[in-house]
């Protein structure tokens, strides 16, 4: 890819970020931050070229350890905003306090 | 790569965007989750799929390992417990950046390929990255209150010769690419980094820190991506960035501080103005459970402010309750939000969502502030800097300027707290000793609990 484009890239994904954030409710910005940050885990595709490369052992085994820490990034991040927004969503007429029966409300007393 | 992968890239590009427009409502942001979450499981599969990858043993295992650790993680967290899980996820995909450029880097420098573009965006990477993850660990710590340390004198000097040094690095980096020494320097010099710009912020400073932790792994992804030519990981890494500074901007204004002023100057110390004693002497009226239940049966409106203390007393079940229960008297319940309230952005809207309190009853700040004054009791829960006038009063106070809530003006104030302690700012707050205010010292949940039964007695 041409340097030029890539910089292209990345400003406009900036401006679409910054458009598509400003609207979030200060309701939603924990599970907004959560959300987006296992979004940031993306970085798990080199994680996965790195340790899949066959380049020497050295590379694999860095390559190993980026595929171990942003899969956590990204399974933790989705499942926890999934808890999050979870609560948020509004309340049917039958109000079951054990959500849909996932076990997902930690701490209910 | 090949043109299905490309066209992956571009479906899973496609489903974050729409992802995070759909986390912008409570009604279709877990269908916005779910949406990010495919994205990345194409883009997982398109990039396995790809004749680049040519041994599985290692993915496989890291893969099942990270993916245990995550759920474990996400599944056990407490919602209290929150800003903590997401600092250190911001950190874990920092780190993650940073192995992949330094990987990347080594390779290159073994087959002599390293070209300027990808040296210097591997040093990008690696500074970012280092910088993010062990800032995002000491910000765990903070969170957990198991870390205390706040630096040492001269540490200023410090990081500007690290981020000197860093610079130098970089630029070794790019112009001797046969010896990957420099990189290895360079990540040790922002792994110190992070430690020594995290640790002095502290306390209410929290929200800022994580917001700008967030915004920078989503950077570090960005690097990443110039490293690897990719642009998914340029698209998405954005699109985390943006939106990690926007919430950073948000926290700023909210505090009416600027962010190398949470960066670099000590956090606002009480010096000068008027002593505790001053403001607190004989004016602090102390009140029982039983004395706010009256109040409260013969109220129409009550408002609750909660604040961190809500969420060190756990008391987001007993406020439901206490709720409930007014509103079967037909008392109307809000609850008024402040930006900052609590340990990071939306804090306090999570730990009442977990409650079940619907989130319409939770107003912002600039919403509820002209009601206050129809509201006849409004009940500060663990809440102190956002609430205290003096921001609005004293041009020369530390908090001057910063937008709060003007819950001095309902009718009646009930201050619930431990003690008369002053919050971050470290500025006695006047609210406590006003006309029209009375404390009930105590656990926030315990006092809730005592004024529930207390009313229903009634």
């Amino acid at each position: 890819m041409d340097l030029l484009v890539a910089v292209t890239l990345f400003v406009m994904a900036v401006f679409l970020g910054v458009e598509l954030i400003t609207k979030v409710p200060p309701t939603l910005h924990t599970p907004l931050m959560s959300g987006s940050n296992a979004i940031s885990g993306i970085t798990i595709v080199g994680a996965l070229v790195a340790a899949g490369a066959d380049h020497r052992t050295f590379t694999t085994v860095l390559g190993f350890a980026a595929v171990t820490l942003a899969m956590i990034n990204v399974v933790g991040g989705f499942l926890v905003t999934h808890r999050m927004l979870h609560m948020f969503r509004p309340k049917r007429r039958r109000d079951s306090p054990a959500g849909d029966g996932r076990g997902e409300v930690a701490g209910e007393s | 790569m090949d043109d299905w992968t490309t066209l992956g890239y571009l479906a899973a590009a496609v489903l974050f965007i729409l992802g995070l427009k759909r986390l912008s409502r409570p009604r279709t942001a877990v269908r916005g989750n779910q949406f990010g979450a495919t994205g990345m499981l194409i883009a997982v599969v398109v990039t396995l799929a790809d004749n680049s990858i040519l041994s599985f043993e290692w993915i496989v295992g890291g893969l099942v390992l990270g993916a245990a650790v995550g759920a474990v993680l996400a599944v056990r967290v407490q919602m209290t417990g929150m800003p903590e899980l997401v600092a250190l996820f911001n950190g874990f995909g920092g780190g993650a950046s940073v192995l992949v450029a330094a990987a990347s880097y080594v390779e290159a420098s073994d087959l002599d390929t390293a070209t300027a573009r990808l040296s210097a965006a591997a040093a990008l990477a690696s500074i970012i990255g280092a910088l993010t993850f062990t800032g995002s660990l000491i910000a765990f710590g903070k969170l957990q209150e198991s870390l205390r340390w706040s630096g040492f004198p001269g540490m200023r000097i410090v990081s500007v010769t690290g981020a000197a040094a860093a610079v130098v690095f970089g630029i070794l980096m790019v112009v001797d690419a046969s010896n990957p020494l420099w990189l290895w320097l360079l990540v040790a010099v922002g792994a110190v980094l992070g430690v020594l710009v995290v640790s002095p912020i502290g306390g209410a400073d929290m929200p800022v820190v994580i917001a700008l932790l967030n915004s920078l792994s989503g950077m570090a992804a960005v690097a990443a991506g110039f490293v690897l030519d990719n642009s998914l990981l340029i698209i998405a890494g954005s699109l985390v960035g943006a939106s990690g500074l926007i919430l950073t901007q948000i926290m700023c204004v909210a505090m009416n501080r600027s962010l190398p002023a949470v960066m670099f100057s000590p956090a606002p110390s009480g010096a000068g103005g008027p002593s505790a004693d001053d403001v607190y002497a004989g004016k602090v009226r102390s009140t029982s459970a039983d004395d706010v239940a009256m109040l409260l049966e013969s109220a129409e409106r009550v408002a609750v402010v909660p604040g961190y203390g809500l969420a060190v007393a756990q008391a987001q079940h007993a406020v439901r309750d206490l709720a409930r229960r007014l509103e079967e008297r037909g008392t109307e319940v809000v609850f008024g939000i402040h930006p900052v309230a609590g340990r990071m952005p939306g804090h306090m809207n999570v730990l009442l969502a977990e409650a079940e309190i619907s989130y319409e009853k939770l107003i912002e700040m600039d919403d509820i502030n002209p009601t206050f004054e129809q509201t006849d009791v409004t009940i500060v829960l663990g809440a102190n800097d956002v609430v205290n006038p003096v921001a609005r009063t004293d041009p020369s106070s530390p908090i001057a300027g910063m937008p709060i809530l003007d819950v001095d003006k309902s009718g009646v104030v009930v201050v619930i707290k431990r003690s008369l302690s002053p919050g971050f700012a470290g500025i006695p707050n006047p609210l406590f000793a006003a006309d029209n205010s009375m404390m009930l010292f105590g656990d926030g949940r315990e006092a809730v609990v005592n004024i529930t039964k207390a009313l229903q007695q009634i």
